[in-house]
């Protein structure tokens, strides 16, 4: 099922004595979701990421905007009426139900010419059970369950009716980092037979760019950025986004271009062709460092930390905006790192800069 | 270890202490007296033993009169409070606008005295010289005779015992409830509505067993404080209870202990074993019966 969403906006009016202003929570979010995909919303806690989902579900209304089904407008369609699964953060499994009477219960809601019979509802519970394989635990309750198995019940009870979209709120934050890992490629798979539109919400970066077909970025109910994972890695367009992603974090200099060079202290670093004089923020990944002796970038060696394939080297400098920087070089580089100072060649496509006032992207 | 122990105890002595003084040995003292027959507080003598006491209770017409007003009063009033308390504290968590104001009037009664509120029933339901009471004027508009229902028939003044009983008890019933509905998970009602779930069945398939615990608990303290009822019939009926025909079996024990047939501590002893073993009966059945309802 394809899903539009037009200018959708929602606000949250200011409450309480203190005048407060009014919280956009979502600002003027227009997006089509091809059929079949999985989306990541990604932000940080407050950016809208969860109203969103909340939108799409029906049990918020928007302010203004529309969000269309296919071609069916269901903005004012009821929750009930839309025909969305949706799996809580904290799964909301009722604890009084068996596995799979958790699962036949949206079943059983149905009335009229849709009813069904207690074995067909039996029969489809049995299949999604298999699907997201819990057959040997039906007859459990779920306190008896780990909180994967919850995590899969909670998504089973999500798609045993058929939604037009599944949606995921926070699917893995309750997870420890053995389970997150195995439940996200769970997730990936299940999504994948099943083929139904999925969007799911995150604040962990890694777990978004890891299984999502598209990501979206937001901060502060607006969104920042759309694309491939590894499109919006590589080419962001905002230093927010830049930051937000990646892991360890991209490290961030206080620079100026000069006759197209970059400067970061008194250094040349990079060849910067079309890049007006002035200050700039320039970012440069873990991965865009290269140890090398008559590098252009001298800092001053922290230590070392040896990860086998790699290594992560320590360092720091003036003008970087963090107390310390990480890059990530082969371990082959390891001899050429020692001493107090180490130098770095930068690989041009892993810098980044950014205009200094705004964030905005400046391209060379 | 044992160093511990004696520890413990020491913590735990002075519970012991007043619980075995107040509790524990009246209660077996209670028990002894029941079966002493024609105790006399005055000489502590008595002339024999044996089960007479309780053959002279269950054969007296004024405690089978109590016994059958309380065990009407236990059946109609639990049930209906209970259901009742359900729907006011559902209602209420339901509404947004003047939420506060409805729970404060909702809980007036409980902070209010028995006998004051026994003074506003009569005042609603007793017939003077003067007046029909007010129950009696709103029934006039309807074109049905005035009843006396204070002094009138027997169901006249059952139904305003129980009327009364409800009242009284619903407060507290509603504000634990409200408590137990404001802590179910909202996720869950959510989690409910997008399956398109009808409102009845939210109601009876998450909401109910989610305070299953706290219902029953009010089923349980409300059989065994309605097993208890005196005061609110002497509030309404006044103190010669065998007279009015209302007496309960509280009512009954303190008669035989202190009213005008008084001095008899050995059939008032028999009275409370037999109330005791009661409340013990009604209390494990509910605890059966809930084995298969209650969920923690």
């Amino acid at each position: 099922m394809k899903v539009t969403l037009q200018n959708l906006t929602k606000v949250f009016p200011a409450r309480g004595k203190k005048q407060q202003k009014d919280v956009i929570a979502v600002n003027d979010f227009t997006f089509e979701i091809a059929d079949g995909t999985l989306i990541g919303l990604l932000g940080p806690s407050g950016c809208g990421k969860s109203t969103t989902l909340h939108l799409l579900s029906g049990l918020q209304k928007p302010t203004s905007g529309k969000i269309f089904f296919g071609e069916d407008d269901v903005t004012d369609l009821p929750a009930e009426n839309r025909g969305v699964g949706l799996v809580f953060q904290n799964y909301a499994l009722y604890p009084h139900l068996t596995v799979k009477q958790n699962i036949t219960f949206p079943l059983e809601n149905r009335k009229g010419k849709d009813k069904l019979t207690k074995e067909q509802m039996s029969e489809m519970a049995n299949e999604v059970a298999r699907l997201v394989q819990i057959d040997g635990l039906l007859d459990r309750k779920p306190a008896e369950l780990s909180g994967g198995q919850q995590q899969r019940v909670a998504i089973a009870r999500a798609l045993v009716k058929q939604p037009r979209i599944l949606l995921l709120d926070e699917p893995l934050s309750n997870l420890d980092a053995r389970l997150r890992l195995q439940t996200r490629e769970e997730i990936r798979r299940i999504q994948r037979s099943t083929g139904v539109t999925t969007i799911f919400v995150t604040h962990d970066q890694e777990e978004a760019m890891s299984i999502s077909d598209l990501i979206v970025v937001m901060k502060d109910g607006v969104v920042q950025q759309i694309g491939a994972p590894q499109e919006v890695y590589d080419d962001p367009t905002n230093l927010f986004v830049a930051t937000f992603l990646g892991t360890p974090p991209i490290n961030v200099f206080d620079g100026y271009v000069q006759q197209g060079k970059l400067y970061i202290g008194t250094e040349a670093v990079l060849e910067t062709a079309g890049v007006p004089d002035g200050e700039v923020t320039a970012a440069i990944r873990p991965e865009g460092f290269v140890p090398c002796a008559e590098g252009r970038l001298t800092c001053r060696l922290e230590r070392v930390e040896v990860m086998g394939r790699d290594i992560s080297v320590v360092s720091a400098h003036d003008s970087a905006k963090a107390v310390s920087i990480r890059s990530i070089v082969g371990a082959e580089h390891l001899s050429a790192v020692s001493g107090a100072q180490v130098r770095f060649d930068l690989k041009p496509n892993k810098v980044h800069l950014f205009d200094k006032q705004t964030g905005a992207r400046i391209r060379f | 270890m044992k160093k511990n122990n004696a520890k413990a105890w020491l913590y735990l002595l002075p519970a012991i202490l007043f619980l075995g003084a107040f509790m524990v040995y009246p209660l077996i003292d209670v028990l002894i007296y029941s079966f002493e027959e024609g105790f006399n507080f005055a000489s502590q003598s008595f002339v024999g033993v044996g089960t007479d006491n309780y053959s002279y209770v269950l054969q007296d017409p004024y405690f089978l009169q109590a016994l059958k007003n309380t065990f009407i009063l236990v059946i109609i009033t639990v049930p209906l409070s209970t259901g009742l308390s359900l729907l006011i504290s559902a209602g209420l968590a339901s509404i947004r606008k003047l939420r506060e104001l409805f729970q404060t009037v909702y809980f007036l009664p409980y902070v209010t005295n028995t006998l004051a509120v026994g003074l506003v029933f009569m005042i609603l339901f007793k017939q003077t010289p003067y007046s029909d009471g007010l129950a009696n004027l709103v029934l006039g508009v309807f074109g049905i005779e005035p009843v006396d229902f204070i002094g009138g028939p027997y169901w006249a003044k059952m139904l305003v015992m129980c009327i009364y009983t409800v009242w009284v008890v619903m407060p507290f019933k509603i504000l634990i409830l409200t408590g137990a509905l404001a802590s179910v998970d909202r996720s869950y009602y959510q989690a409910a509505q997008v399956d398109g779930t009808p409102k009845w069945r939210v109601f009876t398939k998450i909401t109910l067993p989610m305070i299953s615990p706290t219902v029953f608990y009010l089923i349980i303290t409300g059989f065994i404080g309605a097993f208890k009822a005196y005061s609110d019939a002497v509030a309404l009926f006044g103190t010669d209870l065998n007279a009015a025909g209302m007496n309960t079996i509280v009512g009954y024990i303190y008669d035989m202990l202190y009213g005008n047939a008084g001095g008899y501590p050995s059939y008032a002893s028999a009275a409370a074993i037999i109330l005791f073993a009661i409340v013990l009966t009604i209390t494990c059945i509910n605890l059966l019966v809930s084995k298969k309802h209650v969920h923690y």
